[in-house]
């Protein structure tokens, strides 16, 4: 497939998913227990993208001596954790990763 | 009753805070695509045809990993799966207008305006209400597009060194803060990210984000009801 075609694919998915529930689907069919469950969908994708980024290298070994990225991300979640901050989350990982690579 | 123009500016105005965030969440999308291989125009095509920072990240990341148009396809619709819980839930104060505007909406339905419009059309039953959120999407919009283009020019200046490519991981970690203080959440984030790792190499055709978020999901499941009958 042509990275074109690959990108209006994904776009098309994207606009649908946003539109589906908006314009066809009466909200009836939606249940407590449906919306309960896609309450979830964060928390149970996003890991998927942040722990292999983080313990796999780019030759697709697993990874955990020597890797700054533990330390940043664990320093980074507990500031998340504590200043619910989406910002001060994403910058505090970076600066941590920074000081990790180039001072320590 | 508000004008339209005023509940606009109160949608861009509500939303002005989290579009922080958003800046190097669009630089780092502009940089990364440049950097797997898209062109510019590609590159700014992405931005402008799906519009969603969370699935444009996912695009990028399976096919720098060499997946499959399918797999990547079907990871982008599972990341999107959120999107039917925001339409569900607005859909509601959206019921009277002319399918035109539902179509127009639907492009600006992304997480931030979600976040912000949820509560007004709450607790506002204007007519007009709506343009709350269209307000908070087109801000989104305007700055998702120009740090994108940002992106790709600022792409050669930055050294590789600097590993921004970690900002990822980052970004996606900073939209789970919320949920840490969660116990359910947090077992979900768990399983979810072990069942990734450890499955990154032997799930065929890098399914493995998909994999993963049902492995979450079905946890979810589970617990959710036990903590029902309990």
């Amino acid at each position: 497939m042509s990275n074109w075609a690959l990108i209006l694919y994904c776009g098309l998915i994207t606009y649908l998913t946003r539109f589906s529930m908006i314009a066809l689907i009466k909200k009836e069919m939606f249940n407590d227990r449906i919306r309960e469950i896609l309450s979830f969908v964060p928390s149970a994708i996003f890991p998927a993208i942040i722990f292999p980024t983080i313990f796999i290298n780019e030759r697709g070994l697993f990874e955990i001596d020597d890797n700054p990225k533990i330390l940043a991300a664990i320093i980074a979640m507990f500031i998340g954790i504590f200043s619910r901050s989406i910002i001060a989350t994403i910058f505090s990982g970076l600066a941590s990763y920074w000081f990790l690579i180039f001072v320590v | 009753m508000k004008s339209n123009l005023k509940v606009f500016l109160k949608g861009i105005i509500d939303v002005s805070p989290l579009m922080i965030p958003v800046i190097p969440f669009g630089l780092i999308f502009g940089v990364l695509a440049i950097d797997v291989g898209f062109t510019p125009i590609e590159t700014m095509a992405m931005s402008l045809i799906i519009f969603g920072g969370a699935s444009q990240i996912v695009l990028l990341q399976l096919f720098s990993g060499g997946a499959s148009s399918l797999v990547i396809i079907s990871s982008v619709g599972a990341v999107n799966s959120r999107h039917l819980l925001y339409g569900a839930v607005v859909s509601e104060h959206l019921s009277d207008l002319k399918f035109i505007w539902k179509i127009i909406i639907s492009y600006f339905l992304i997480d931030q305006a979600f976040a912000i419009s949820n509560e007004y059309l709450k607790k506002n039953k204007d007519h007009n209400r709506y343009f709350h959120l269209v307000g908070g999407g087109a801000t989104c919009w305007v700055i998702w597009q120009s740090t994108t283009f940002l992106g790709i020019i600022l792409g050669a200046a930055i050294p590789e060194k600097l590993g921004l490519s970690f900002a990822v991981p980052l970004t996606f970690l900073a939209l789970l803060v919320n949920d840490f203080r969660k116990f359910i959440n947090v077992i979900v984030i768990i399983i979810s990210g072990l069942v990734a790792t450890f499955g990154y190499n032997y799930i065929p055709f890098k399914a493995y984000v998909i994999v993963a978020a049902l492995a979450g999901l079905f946890t979810a499941m589970i617990l959710t009801r036990k903590n029902k009958k309990a």
